[in-house]
């Protein structure tokens, strides 16, 4: 059907219209909670949410220390056993195994990768608590280790893909080995892509809460024992949300406000260096 | 130390040997080389050489002690990435047996769930996950299209990147904290919503989806949340299917004089289509399995209504829930049951929607000239 000029004009500028709402309406989310989180979080961020363990119901004041550290611990005992096998896997993708080898990893790495967080929570229930027969940091981190395996594996192979063959060939033109090439050469020339996406999968991890609640537990008390049950801050905000008292409602938000600022700052500094890497290597 | 690191070298200079005159007639220009084959071949023929050298020299330093160890070493992990997700399926289908073992796989169908009365039937779970599910990709997928549309296509770059940063930025916040902003902005809002269908003129609450009372809580809100959730994900792969169509589609398009709203509905969409039911697809296998900003809004009742206003129930929230207080071995079990539907659910939708955008890469071809 032929419509005329200016009716297929009009037409088309009200769609596009359409498409600009949309745009719109896609970041009102974002600011929307970003506005509210620092409206709510902005009061009750003090020294003594960095200082204090946590009040029993009812009374006021506390801190969220206990979560704080458990949280670094938890997420920086799966970050230092899920960081060296996902870029070990991952150099093995680039740099040993065929082309279709190489696409059948990065395609279980993608299904991985879309498991939901809570069936990985599960596993680990399975795979740690129940041989050792209680909840324990350690169950917690294995639970998180899952979790950041592929995402770590997908963003280091993206980033070693992305150095030049010629690099690669200059090292075996010398008669270097194959590791000293990888671990020289390769890993070298993608080390700040490599150190972006190990950032990003740490601030995917950090606010990880289903698997928390039958790995790690929580705990009302300080403990950075690995073997027993331990609070970590997302599973601490999560139970004082829901809890009824005006006072865990406001360490909650609080506690979200200290989390947001670590994941947005991690993301946008990983951003930050890979812009920089690709700035400096055009140049 | 010496003679294994040349015998390794040998095959690999053997393997370079013959792509190495089509190779050299590159920087010659218009040599005998070049003038026997066509000039696109041109930037691909190294690719292919290059493979060949790189199984040569590949093939040469298995014999080189610390490069097999390094290879083995590597290879490893490989495999116990790739090992994690029948690890996954062994261990829930080994935790949900003494499930099925008791009730069978049949009893999944019935709506009662009571683990107190051994009674563990999920059809209102999975009524849950759906109806959420369905009514998040709802909001989400015409909203994320019609972004990428305006980001792809209208919006000069520089805006286009900074909404493309802020949504990014969504992805990145934890699902508990949406929960929590969820708790205390989004379901007043929703009840207030509500209220206002309640108490209006015409009648909307006798409307089936919009029946009920007015509670906040429920599927509309945590459909909300899921379709916040999944926004980013659908928003970042449809704009990538869109970066892929190619200059000569929409210059087609123009030629036959169209208005640009017509390029981008005749010529455009229906060429990426495929990629949109894809990212649809991975968008949907993410909400379905989103547990904490469900559970903080749905109202944990578990029932089967078909109002939007109604509190429901969905599989992650039960397992999130009940886990840490089932009353027994069974109980555990068949929520380890409910976990394994989701792990299934997510793998085949993953794997389907990675197939789809995979071979849409193949057919399209079309990426050297992507805008």
């Amino acid at each position: 059907m032929i419509r005329s000029h200016s009716f297929r004009k009009v037409q088309g500028r009200f769609m596009e219209g359409i498409c600009l709402l949309a745009a719109l309406i896609a970041v009102v989310p974002l600011f929307a909670f970003l506005w509210h989180l620092v409206a709510e979080g902005a009061s009750s961020v003090n020294p003594a949410l960095f200082t204090h363990l946590p009040m029993p119901p009812g009374e006021t004041g506390g801190g969220m220390l206990n979560a704080i550290l458990g949280s670094l611990l938890v997420v920086g005992s799966a970050t230092v056993a899920g960081i060296p096998i996902g870029i070990g896997a991952a150099v093995f993708m680039t740099e040993f195994a065929s082309p279709s080898v190489t696409s059948a990893l990065r395609f279980a790495c993608d299904v991985l990768s879309g498991i939901p967080s809570i069936v990985m929570g599960l596993l680990a229930y399975q795979v740690v608590v129940v041989p050792m027969h209680h909840f324990s940091a350690l169950s917690g981190s294995v639970a998180l280790a899952f979790i950041m395996l592929p995402v770590v594996v997908i963003t280091t192979q993206e980033m070693l893909y992305l150095v030049p063959h010629s690099l690669r060939e200059a090292g075996h033109a010398l008669g270097i080995p194959t590791w000293r090439i990888a671990s020289s050469i390769t890993l070298r020339a993608a080390a700040p892509g490599v150190l972006t996406g190990m950032i990003l999968s740490v601030s995917r991890i950090a606010g990880e809460t289903a698997p928390m609640l039958f790995t790690a537990f929580g705990n009302p008390y300080l403990s950075l024992d690995p073997k027993s049950p331990i609070a970590t801050l997302p599973h601490m905000i999560f139970n004082y949300a829901i809890s009824p008292y005006d006072d865990w409602h406001r360490l909650a938000w609080g506690g979200a406000l200290i989390l947001v600022i670590g994941i947005l700052g991690a993301t946008l500094l990983s951003r930050f260096i890979l812009w920089w890497h690709q700035r400096s290597l055009n140049s | 130390m010496d003679l294994p690191s040349i015998d390794k070298l040998e095959p690999a200079a053997a393997g370079m040997a013959p792509p190495a005159p089509s190779g050299t007639a590159v920087p010659d220009g218009p040599g005998p080389a070049a003038q026997s084959r066509p000039d696109p071949s041109l930037p691909v023929e190294p690719e292919k050489d290059l493979t060949a050298v790189k199984h040569e020299i590949r093939r040469g330093s298995t014999g080189h002690g610390a490069d097999r160890m390094f290879r083995l070493a590597t290879g490893t992990c490989a495999a116990a990435v790739a090992g994690l997700i029948l690890v996954a399926i062994v261990f829930m289908v080994h935790g949900s047996l003494p499930a099925f073992r008791d009730h069978g796989i049949g009893a999944i169908l019935s709506p009662e769930w009571d683990p107190t009365n051994q009674k563990y039937g999920a059809l209102t779970f999975l009524f849950g996950t759906a109806y959420t599910s369905v009514i998040g990709m709802a909001i989400a997928l015409p909203l994320g299209v019609l972004t990428a549309v305006a980001l792809v296509e209208i919006l000069p770059q520089r805006l286009a990147k900074v909404i493309s940063l802020a949504v990014e930025l969504l992805a990145a916040i934890p699902s508990v904290l949406l929960g929590l902003w969820g708790i205390f902005t989004l379901v007043p809002l929703v009840r207030a919503f509500e209220v206002y269908i309640y108490k209006s003129p015409l009648g909307l609450r006798n409307i089936p989806i919009f029946s009920g009372s007015p509670m906040g809580v429920g599927f509309l809100a945590a459909g909300l949340l899921l379709a916040i959730m999944a926004l980013p994900f659908i928003l970042s792969v449809t704009r990538e299917v869109l970066l892929q169509v190619p200059t000569s589609q929409r210059e087609a398009a123009y030629a036959l004089g169209a208005t640009r709203w017509q390029a981008i509905s005749k010529f455009i969409i229906p060429y990426c289509w495929k990629g949109i039911f894809g990212a649809s697809l991975l968008g949907f296998a993410r909400v379905l399995g989103e547990t904490m900003a469900v559970t903080m809004v749905i109202g944990n009742t578990p029932q089967i209504k078909a109002s939007l206003f109604a509190s429901g129930y969905t599989l992650a929230s039960v397992i999130a829930n009940e886990f840490t207080e089932a009353p027994s071995n069974l109980a555990i079990s068949a929520l380890i049951s409910l976990g394994l539907i989701l792990l299934l659910v997510s793998i085949l939708l993953n794997a389907a929607a990675r197939i789809m955008l995979i071979y849409l890469g193949r057919g399209s071809g079309g990426n050297q000239e992507a805008k």
